[in-house]
């Protein structure tokens, strides 16, 4: 580990065009969050064009939204919070300075979850949604029971898997994030001073966790569950 | 100001080492992770997609001679023009000025030894070369005939051309326009030298920040709307196909959300540079110094809510339009301050005419044309008459023309000596100067003639009356383009056989003329001190210097 | 502006207790599990305002709490904001097109307008 007492203000990890670690941690959190700023108009350009689509044909999305399974997506909101708890406690462990088994521990956990969450979505409901011949451009079929609905019902499921894909995609880069965190903290490259990388990760997956928290209710409770529908 | 250790005519004071001869080899330049270097590679790619979309432009102002097209089929024009605007739009103008002139210049100008993130810095620029390749093979492949606007359904099902290599190649370049902007935005809040408080800040950092500001909340935008049309195209099934219930207004609101903000992308840095060329060329502080600053930020808050300007005829509710017409109006005021600022500033100013100011003052004339001629296209009734003829044409290229290339022109011919260490001939830069001027003038003032009377934009035939102003068009085009040629041969010719410029040859304030030309890596020997305000020229009319 | 832009932070940053955390975690499994059940109730319109106020209170606890937001700077504050009101004139001008597409294109001429108006005086 680096010598603190000579280096307090150029620990491990240091960049030279900076004066002072304080200056790049903070230069460093406020870029993530700018960055987040650009996800968030880049993901509410998709919300927008959803919210405008379900002002329109709010029958035809409530018939759609009732084809998609609340227990899954309800887990899925659940497994992913946890991977927030475990994030934030990654970080919290190199904060406090503890032995780098114990961030890797946690990063694992986040891993395991996020990779739960996707095994969850692939397995259980888009090849579900494939059997069942809702996946809109690959053996769409529509149902006689959405009458004069069928396009827009298909459009609804368009959104669907637009959103839910493109989020998808976010936790993927997650992951790839987080197994170079693990490698980088194996590496002993993390302290009580220098955690930067973990603390900007961590913003990026609260972020596709808070996604999520919005994607939930707004595809798969549109309308209600109290006429209980389902395939 | 505390300098380095220079004078002004004299040699540096270090051994000589500068960023270009620092290291040696191909392998240096492409893992750099200097700015200036990284500026540089900028200038090149931009330059080459330049004279593609230029290409594209000579070919259709050739065809233009004839009424009946004398070069090329309809199907052909049309992805003349679509290439010109993609190139131009996505490829030259909203990188020009922020990523080669923006990178070389922000750290030098606030005292810091490089942007705050160097190595996401370099990436952008792999990614802005991924972009402009995927648009090149475009090009080369078969060419896309949507125009630049990509508007659906026919960008999403019935082209032929290559709709989705150039949809990607405008994601990806955005992409590096998001880094370069959250790399400036971080930079200047967090890097500045001590003294260098936000009211010290040049000009230029102003309307960079703005500038910046526009690419972290717009682009994501065009992303996205390229995404989704890519999916459509792909799958055959999306969101703005009308057959499913979609509504291809919603593309064009999405795409229009980033594009009208894109203009302000791409003539903010360019008054950024004119406010920095008006001040040098007449010796004197700018006039409303806050004023100016305020009217960027002003700009580039109220571009993100007049897009509805470019849907006036396609079906939007009129209610809409009625807002959005106002809102157009408004956005005219902080322009027009920047300009009665610039005026005030030249009055009892010690002017001198060198490249660079001809350059602004050509900025000045020319974008107010451009932005006067906005006002009647602003006007729900006389847009209806006017939207999608020449005179929409001409209102924007006497802005991106008249107005940002030439800022450009005169930002690269200001700030050379500083990037190369060499000045370069300037009669024939003043010369080059009028000829792209008179070039420029011959080939858009026509349009304004020609939209009013009627002539369609984006036809490759036109009615026979109409020949008369295009032949002239195109006789202005030729003139400009030779005045874009000169440039580039002298100043390549003045990097190897120009006089060594000193550290300041204008004589200019600020604080990249106070390090050596070319300046060394790190950029200052020691960190520089402010301790005065931008442009503080000394009041009495003394003699220049240099 | 002091001018000196170092960083203000002493180089010790705000440490949050695990029990902040943990807490956290479990308010929002509660408001998960509140979000799914109400959607069985029958509402009408105040389904969705219901659904998408228990989201933005969870997203609050993950922007505070997780993110450290609540014991950052201003700046980080103003970042997001910014993109949240930039997301709002997006929706709120689109949907302004769309929804009022449809409304009377040729409202009447002022003196037909007019006895309708005067009633209200």
């Amino acid at each position: 580990m680096a010598d603190m007492a000579a280096h307090s203000t150029h620990p491990q990890g240091f960049a030279h065009q900076f004066e002072d670690i304080g200056q790049q941690r903070d230069a460093g959190r406020l870029g993530m969050w700018i960055f987040l700023a650009t996800e968030i108009l880049f993901f509410g350009g998709m919300f927008t064009a959803y919210t405008i689509y379900r002002e329109l044909h709010l029958a035809a999305f409530e018939t759609g939204s009732r084809l998609l399974e609340v227990q899954f997506g309800a887990t899925n909101t659940v497994v992913l919070i946890c991977s927030s708890l475990t994030m934030a406690l990654a970080i919290r462990a190199a904060q406090t300075g503890k032995k780098k088994g114990t961030i890797i521990f946690w990063l694992i956990l986040t891993m395991i979850l996020g990779a739960a969450f996707l095994g969850l979505k692939l397995r259980f409901e888009w090849y579900h949604d494939y059997v069942e011949h809702i996946v809109p451009g690959v053996g769409f079929r529509n149902r006689t029971e959405w009458g004069s609905l069928a396009p827009q019902v298909q459009m609804f499921m368009c959104f669907y898997f637009f959103m839910t894909g493109l989020h998808a995609l976010h936790m993927v880069i997650g992951i790839g994030i987080l197994t170079t965190l693990v490698i980088m903290a194996g590496r002993d490259r993390f302290s009580s001073e220098y955690y930067a990388p973990l603390e900007i990760s961590g913003l990026y997956w609260h972020f596709v966790d808070i996604v999520w928290i919005f994607l939930f209710p707004l595809l798969y409770l549109i309308g209600g569950r109290y006429t209980m529908g389902g395939h | 100001m505390s300098t380095a250790n220079t004078d002004l005519h004299g040699a540096p004071a270090g051994s000589g080492v500068n960023y270009l001869n620092a290291s040696y080899g191909i392998k240096s330049w492409l893992l750099t992770t200097d700015h200036k270097r990284i500026g540089l590679l900028y200038l090149v790619v931009i330059t080459f997609n330049f004279f593609v979309g230029g290409t594209a432009a000579v070919l259709m102002r050739l065809n233009l001679i004839e009424p009946t097209g004398a070069l090329v089929e309809p199907s052909t024009y049309n992805k003349l023009f679509s290439i010109h605007g993609i190139m131009m739009v996505f490829f030259f103008l909203v990188p020009s000025i922020p990523a080669t002139l923006g990178n070389f210049l922000i750290p030098l100008m606030i005292g810091a030894r490089d942007v705050a993130f160097p190595k996401l810095n370099l990436l952008s620029w792999y990614v802005f070369v991924a972009g402009s390749l995927c648009a090149l093979v475009a090009v080369l492949s078969g060419g896309v005939d949507t125009g630049w606007t990509f508007y659906t359904p026919y960008s999403s099902t019935y082209s032929h051309g290559l709709v989705v290599l150039a949809a990607l190649g405008v994601f990806i370049a955005g992409f590096s326009s998001i880094l370069t902007g959250l790399n400036f935005i971080v930079t200047i809040h967090k890097m500045r030298a001590p003294g260098m408080t936000w009211f010290r800040l040049p000009l230029f950092i102003w309307a960079m920040y703005a500038t910046s500001l526009i690419f972290v909340l717009g682009t994501p935008v065009i992303a996205i709307t390229m995404f989704l049309l890519g999916l459509e195209r792909i799958f055959h099934v999306g969101i703005f196909d009308p057959a499913l219930g979609g509504d291809p207004l919603l593309f064009q609101h999405l795409f229009w959300f980033y594009s009208h903000p894109a203009v302000y992308i791409m003539i903010l840095p360019g008054m950024g540079v004119v406010s920095e060329l008006i001040t040098a060329f007449s010796r004197k502080k700018i006039f409303g110094y806050t004023f100016v600053a305020f009217s960027s930020l002003s700009i580039a808050v109220i571009s993100f809510i007049v897009w509805g300007h470019h849907m006036f005829v396609t079906g939007q509710s009129i209610y809409a339009g009625l807002v959005f017409s106002a809102l157009s109006f408004l956005v005219a005021i902080p322009s027009a301050i920047k300009v009665f600022n610039w005026t005030a500033t030249l009055y009892k100013g010690s002017i001198s005419y060198q490249a660079p100011m001809l350059y602004a003052l050509g900025f000045i004339g020319l974008f107010t044309m451009g932005g006067l001629t906005g006002l009647f296209l602003a006007s729900l009734a006389t847009d209806v008459h006017l939207n999608g003829t020449y005179f929409i044409v001409a209102h924007f290229h006497y802005i991106m023309v008249g107005g940002a290339v030439m800022a450009y022109l005169g930002g690269i011919h200001f700030w050379w000596p500083k990037i190369s260490g060499r000045l370069y001939p300037d009669l024939w830069a003043r010369f080059a100067a009028l000829v792209v001027f008179i070039g420029f003038n011959l080939t858009f003032f026509p349009q304004f003639v020609l939209g009013y009377l009627g002539m369609p934009r984006r036809y490759a035939v036109y009615p026979a009356e109409f020949q008369v102003l295009n032949v002239m068009s195109s006789a202005g085009a030729s003139i400009l383009g030779v005045g874009y040629l000169i440039p580039l041969v002298y100043l390549i010719w003045s990097m190897r056989y120009g006089p060594p410029a000193g550290p300041n040859p204008w004589g200019a304030k600020g604080l990249e003329w106070t390090t050596p030309s070319p300046p060394p890596t790190e950029n200052f020997e020691e960190m520089p001190v402010v301790t005065e305000d931008a442009y503080n020229y000394p009041t009495a009319k003394g003699g220049r210097h240099g | 502006m002091s001018g000196h832009p170092r960083s203000d932070h002493p180089h010790s940053e705000h440490i949050v207790p695990a029990g902040v955390y943990v807490g956290v975690f479990v308010a929002l499994l509660v408001l998960t599990a509140l979000t799914t059940g109400v959607a069985f109730i029958d509402l009408g319109p105040l389904n969705t305002v219901v659904a998408l106020t228990i989201a933005v209170i969870k997203m609050l606890l993950v922007v505070l709490f997780f993110m450290h937001v609540r014991y950052n700077k201003g700046l980080t504050r103003i970042v997001i904001v910014a993109a949240f009101f930039w997301l709002g004139i997006m929706m709120t001008l689109m949907l302004a097109d769309e929804l009022t597409r449809h409304w009377d294109m040729y409202p009447e001429p002022w003196s037909v307008l007019l006895p309708h108006l005067l009633r209200f005086f």
